[in-house]
């Protein structure tokens, strides 16, 4: 069941578009923002209120990298591995991340705190390398500042 | 916008990294180039012919002229309603960075250039389509936007002018193929961002099916600037053919990685040397790669060429994005080239066999070469590959753009790929 808030959520998106299914993104995203993730369940859900197939949403919802149709942790790390981040120290970074959290790209750690994946380019190569945690940018990573940043995140 | 008319997209920008809210783009002129169309008289054709007379080529990469692509649009009572324009704002070429600044940092100039391109092209309905991970840029342009309803400058009859246009914000669920402008009006209806065929292009069967613009975001920037100061002052800023000012970036092991709006047709060794400071110490500078993954690279021997869309193919290469990626003589080019082809071969929609397969295969045979594992006969596949990728084997530019880079570093660094094979390891480790 998809909740009077995500209802109205989507319907506010809806109007932007002259076709129903033109706001299936939208939709997931939003349920995907009070949820963590887009459960076969929520799919369904989606679907129905837009009188779509499950099918025909969950072509779109795999296709897309922001959308998650796994459990993610609390936290998502989305790590830039393109070339400017390459060239400029994206191995350390990697090596370190993965170190720390014990875990490898798209896994979760046991306490469910963080999620580790690759994204493409972020659009800040000036200051590479970069890394998103949800939605804050953290460049110019070192391990030491990788460490202070992900403090923060609970 | 008055401003610094040196530099009218960047000139007014302020220091501190916030946005321009609307009292602050209004105080710099801003706005003025929507009162002058839409209250002065001037008619949509007006607004293209100066466009055209102004040479503004688009922005994103393809340098096509931006008047030209709006004059295409069919026009009329007899035309298909509504007609759409989407600002492309889903940047997501590896190595470009140069978006981002205008949407974080003056969203309402982007929103004034769209404003005028909608009424020059006749538009009812208008998209920003952004990249999902701005999230900045994302909360200062869904504020702009607010800001801008308030004032009339969006929505029906525009400062009485009898022109409505409605302006919606779309976060795109990511994914690089977007930024083709076919795959990108998929993704707006909400489906799989393929690419399409065309023809029929976009401007006459687009969005919804209906007549459709899509514009870069540095292009459309441009627009109140043309509008305000004319065609003639334009041109005057560039020192190349077509007019304007260009957003140049550099990233790599450079002493100043940055992003600098200076005259088109500025040379890759000022852009490189004066701006980016040229290479790290102890580092020297092997070749770049001029506008973004999907330009071929270049080497010494270009850089005093002018970076515009006309002079670069004479390097065998192409501006694209303007954003230089520099490589140094300490990182292994095919490493660079392994990086640039997973990257393709993981954001490859899966439509065509040439681009989904042979991008994955060769992605293989890079990696294989970087682990000591390459075999003799690696480099006449990765060319096989290649040509398998150029244009008209695949509906989009992605195929083709990821053959750029590996053609061209085959043949500059061929000596590398050899090494790699012959010595059954990446000599750079």
């Amino acid at each position: 069941m998809l909740t009077a808030e995500e209802i109205n959520e989507i319907e506010a998106e809806a109007v932007h578009y002259p076709k129903r299914e033109a706001v299936s993104i939208d939709a997931l995203k939003i349920v995907q923002r009070h949820r963590g993730w887009v459960s076969d369940e929520s799919l369904r859900d989606i679907a129905g209120h837009l009188g779509m197939s499950a099918t025909d949403l969950d072509s779109v919802a795999t296709f897309y990298n922001l959308i998650f149709r796994r459990p993610v942790g609390r936290h998502v790390i989305m790590v830039c591995d393109s070339v400017s981040c390459w060239i400029v120290g994206h191995d350390r970074v990697k090596k370190h991340l993965t170190e720390r959290l014990g875990i490898e790209f798209g896994q979760t750690t046991s306490d469910d705190r963080f999620t580790l994946l690759p994204i493409v380019c972020l659009g800040c190569c000036d200051r590479a390398p970069a890394m998103m945690v949800g939605g804050d940018l953290h460049t110019d990573l070192d391990p030491q500042k990788i460490d202070i940043q992900l403090e923060k995140y609970k | 916008m008055t401003g610094t008319t040196e530099k009218p997209l960047t000139g007014n920008m302020r220091p501190d990294g916030s946005g321009l809210d609307m009292p602050a783009y209004e105080q710099a002129g801003g706005y003025q180039a929507i009162r002058k169309v839409l209250t002065g008289g001037v008619t949509p054709q007006r607004v293209i012919d100066e466009v055209k007379s102004a040479d503004l080529r688009g922005r994103g990469g393809a340098g096509f002229p931006t008047g030209l692509k709006w004059s295409f649009v069919p026009r009329g009572q007899s035309t298909p309603n509504p007609t759409y324009l989407v600002a492309n704002a889903d940047e997501m070429e590896p190595g470009t960075f140069k978006d981002r600044l205008l949407l974080e940092r003056n969203p309402h100039q982007l929103i004034e250039g769209m404003i005028v391109a909608g009424f020059a092209i006749e538009a009812d309905v208008a998209y920003i389509f952004l990249r999902g991970e701005y999230t900045l840029a994302a909360e200062r342009i869904s504020r702009a936007i607010a800001e801008a309803y308030e004032r009339h400058y969006l929505g029906n009859n525009i400062l009485g002018s009898g022109y409505s246009l409605e302006l919606h914000l779309h976060l795109s669920g990511g994914r690089y193929i977007c930024g083709d402008e076919t795959a990108l009006l998929n993704a707006l209806e909400g489906k799989r961002a393929n690419p399409r065929a065309k023809p029929p292009f976009p401007v006459v069967a687009g969005l919804f099916g209906k007549p459709t613009v899509v514009n870069n975001v540095e292009t459309l920037s441009c627009v109140p600037h043309i509008i305000n100061h004319g065609a003639t002052w334009f041109r005057g800023l560039s020192r190349a053919k077509s007019g304007g000012t260009k957003l140049y970036g550099v990233s790599g092991k450079v002493k100043r990685p940055g992003l600098w709006e200076l005259p088109m047709g500025t040379t890759v060794r000022e852009i490189l040397e004066e701006h980016a400071g040229g290479m790290r110490d102890g580092l020297k500078f092997r070749a770049l790669l001029p506008g973004g993954s999907s330009t071929p690279f270049i080497v010494e021997e270009h850089l005093d060429m002018p970076m515009d869309f006309q002079e670069m193919p004479k390097a065998g290469s192409r501006m694209g994005t303007g954003t230089m990626i520099v490589l140094d003589d300490k990182t292994c080019p095919v490493g660079m080239t392994w990086n640039m082809i997973r990257f393709f071969a993981r954001e490859s929609c899966g439509f065509c066999t040439p681009c989904w397969s042979g991008l994955g295969w060769a992605e293989r045979i890079l990696q294989s070469m970087e682990e000591g594992l390459g075999k003799p006969d690696d480099l006449e596949k990765l060319a096989f590959q290649a040509k398998m990728w150029s244009p008209g084997h695949t509906f989009c530019a992605l195929a083709p753009g990821a053959a750029d880079p590996l053609e061209s570093a085959m043949k500059y660094f061929r000596g590398d790929f050899e090494r790699h094979i012959n010595e059954h390891r990446c000599p750079g480790r």
